[in-house]
């Protein structure tokens, strides 16, 4: 891949930091009126998904990282890795526990997620923004308990944990926010 | 669909600007300082190391010999040789141009409002800036600060007597910089952008910089002894918004600053382009004890209008001009 310079930085821009892959999350074009120009970004490491800033001279660049983010379909976990298809070419991809971390909890076979290749291997998995589980474990529901706000855990069919209404019952098929791990409603 | 022709101002907002345009005007008119239109193409070139000048290629016909003219990065030259001929009190309400500058709060063709004041120090100037800047934001709590002051109480280092070493560890605590630089006033500007800046909300008048950033200001010692250039800085909103001089006289003074200016551009890799000898000359002819401020009008109004770029201000960004 080729070069580009700090002064063309824009957010959104995935470059290779100390080996890494890295993406821009924020650009600041920073230059006192009779000053030195810099550029001052928010970089994500999209291996460690650490946040931090570094400030660029005008006359430095960096490496463009080849990493893309395509949509696909997940199909099983062989409990070591987790598979996805890519819908049109078919072609399957294997990510590791590093890739998929925290996005285990959501995936059910046969949702559309996004996937972050870097070289044409999964770096990241991010699930959509609302998935429809089922409630396979939690205390039973409270009827008439429609309209106070209290709450309780449910275990869902992917295992994740989310505080649900009381007057949920095991069995309901519920819509969630993955971005917040917040019960939205009944599906 | 391309919305690309679109604006990236909003029209309430530049009638707000048309508003506050016309309000500068007013305000100048009624303390007699006449309005110039200096002109925006030059044979020179700005000789400050770390402003680049946008070059036009004049031609006498189609085809015929190129010449290079340069668009002003600010009509200070040209406004004063007009002082040197005496003008008078003048200012200016115009374009600028500065190569590769585009951010949130830089478009590489902008407005600036400078204006030069006979017999005014810099103390008098400041007032007037802060007369001027009321007026467009209304009331504000506005403080004055020497640049040491600023220094001590924004990151407890004295800006004068610090090292190179100093100042770089305590930005590197806090941010990734990994390059090396000689030059103590990049680490000063770094400190001052990075970890002052963006907390001077409310006005602040700074003075008193360190000598080696001078520019065109003369430079005198302060009450401790230390050279200091009489150059003063205003901050507001988060974002550097007007920088004044007590403007220097001595022709001999001035040419070597060009000169000096130039051979840094030549031991750097910059464009090294026609110094402006006419200023020299203007100030060999008599040049009035004076002081001289720009700000930026875009910010100015960003501020008014409590917006976070400048290219909500201005009718057609560098992107869609």
């Amino acid at each position: 891949m080729g070069n580009v310079s700090s002064g063309q930085f824009k957010t959104g821009m995935k470059v290779m930091i100390d080996g890494d892959p890295c993406n821009m999350v924020e650009v600041e074009f920073v230059k006192p009126g009779k000053g030195q120009a810099f550029t001052r970004v928010r970089l994500r490491n999209l291996m460690t998904g650490r946040i931090w800033e570094r400030t660029f001279k005008s006359n430095e660049s960096a490496e463009t990282a080849d990493v893309m983010d395509r949509d696909m379909e997940y199909l099983y976990s062989d409990g070591e890795m987790w598979h996805f298809m890519e819908p049109n070419s078919f072609e399957q991809y294997a990510a590791d526990q590093n890739a998929v971390a925290e996005s285990a909890k959501w995936l059910k076979e046969g949702d559309k997620v996004m996937i972050t290749l870097w070289n044409d291997n999964p770096i990241a998995v991010t699930p959509p923004n609302f998935v429809e589980l089922e409630v396979v474990e939690t205390d039973p529901g409270l009827k008439g308990d429609t309209a106070n706000g209290g709450s309780k855990p449910a275990k869902m069919s992917t295992g994740a944990v989310v505080k649900v209404p009381l007057f949920i019952n095991q069995g309901e098929v519920l819509r969630i926010d993955t971005r917040s791990g917040e019960y939205v409603s009944r599906a | 669909m391309n919305n690309h022709w679109q604006p990236s101002a909003e029209i309430l907002t530049l009638r707000e600007r048309a508003k506050v345009l016309a309000q500068v005007r007013a305000f100048f008119a009624e303390r007699g300082v006449l309005e110039v239109d200096t002109q925006c193409m030059s044979h020179a070139a700005v000789s400050d190391p770390f402003i680049d000048s946008l070059e036009v290629s004049y031609q006498p016909y189609p085809g015929g010999d190129t010449q290079s003219l340069y668009l002003q990065s600010s009509p200070e030259y040209a406004m004063k040789r007009l002082l040197a001929a005496d003008s008078g009190p003048i200012y200016q309400l115009g374009k600028a141009f500065r190569n590769g500058e585009f951010g949130r709060l830089h478009n590489p063709e902008f407005t600036m409002l400078e204006w030069y004041r006979p017999r005014f120090s810099s103390r008098e100037l400041m007032d007037e800036v802060q007369a001027l800047v009321s007026e467009v934001l209304g009331q504000q709590h506005w403080e004055r600060l020497t640049y040491r002051e600023l220094f001590l109480q924004y990151v407890g280092l004295d800006p004068h007597t610090a090292s190179i070493k100093s100042l770089k560890a305590l930005l590197e605590s806090q941010f990734d910089m990994p390059f090396s630089d000689d030059r103590k006033d990049t680490w000063l500007e770094l400190v001052m952008s990075h970890l002052i800046e963006p907390k001077l909300i409310e006005p602040v008048l700074v003075y008193d910089f360190p000598a080696s950033q001078a520019a065109l200001a003369e430079v005198g010692t302060d009450s401790t002894g230390t050279l200091v250039a009489t150059r003063f800085e205003l901050y507001a909103g988060g974002m550097e918004l007007a920088n004044g001089y007590q403007e220097l006289r001595d022709p001999e003074e001035q040419a070597d600053r060009l000169q000096a200016d130039d051979q840094f551009r030549g031991q750097n890799g910059l464009p090294q382009r026609p110094l402006e000898t006419r200023l020299v000359a203007a100030l060999e002819a008599g040049f009035p004890n004076c002081s001289g401020v720009a700000l930026g009008f875009d910010r100015l109004l960003m501020i008014k209008l409590g917006l976070s770029s400048i290219q909500e201000v201005i009718p057609f960004a560098f992107d869609r001009a």
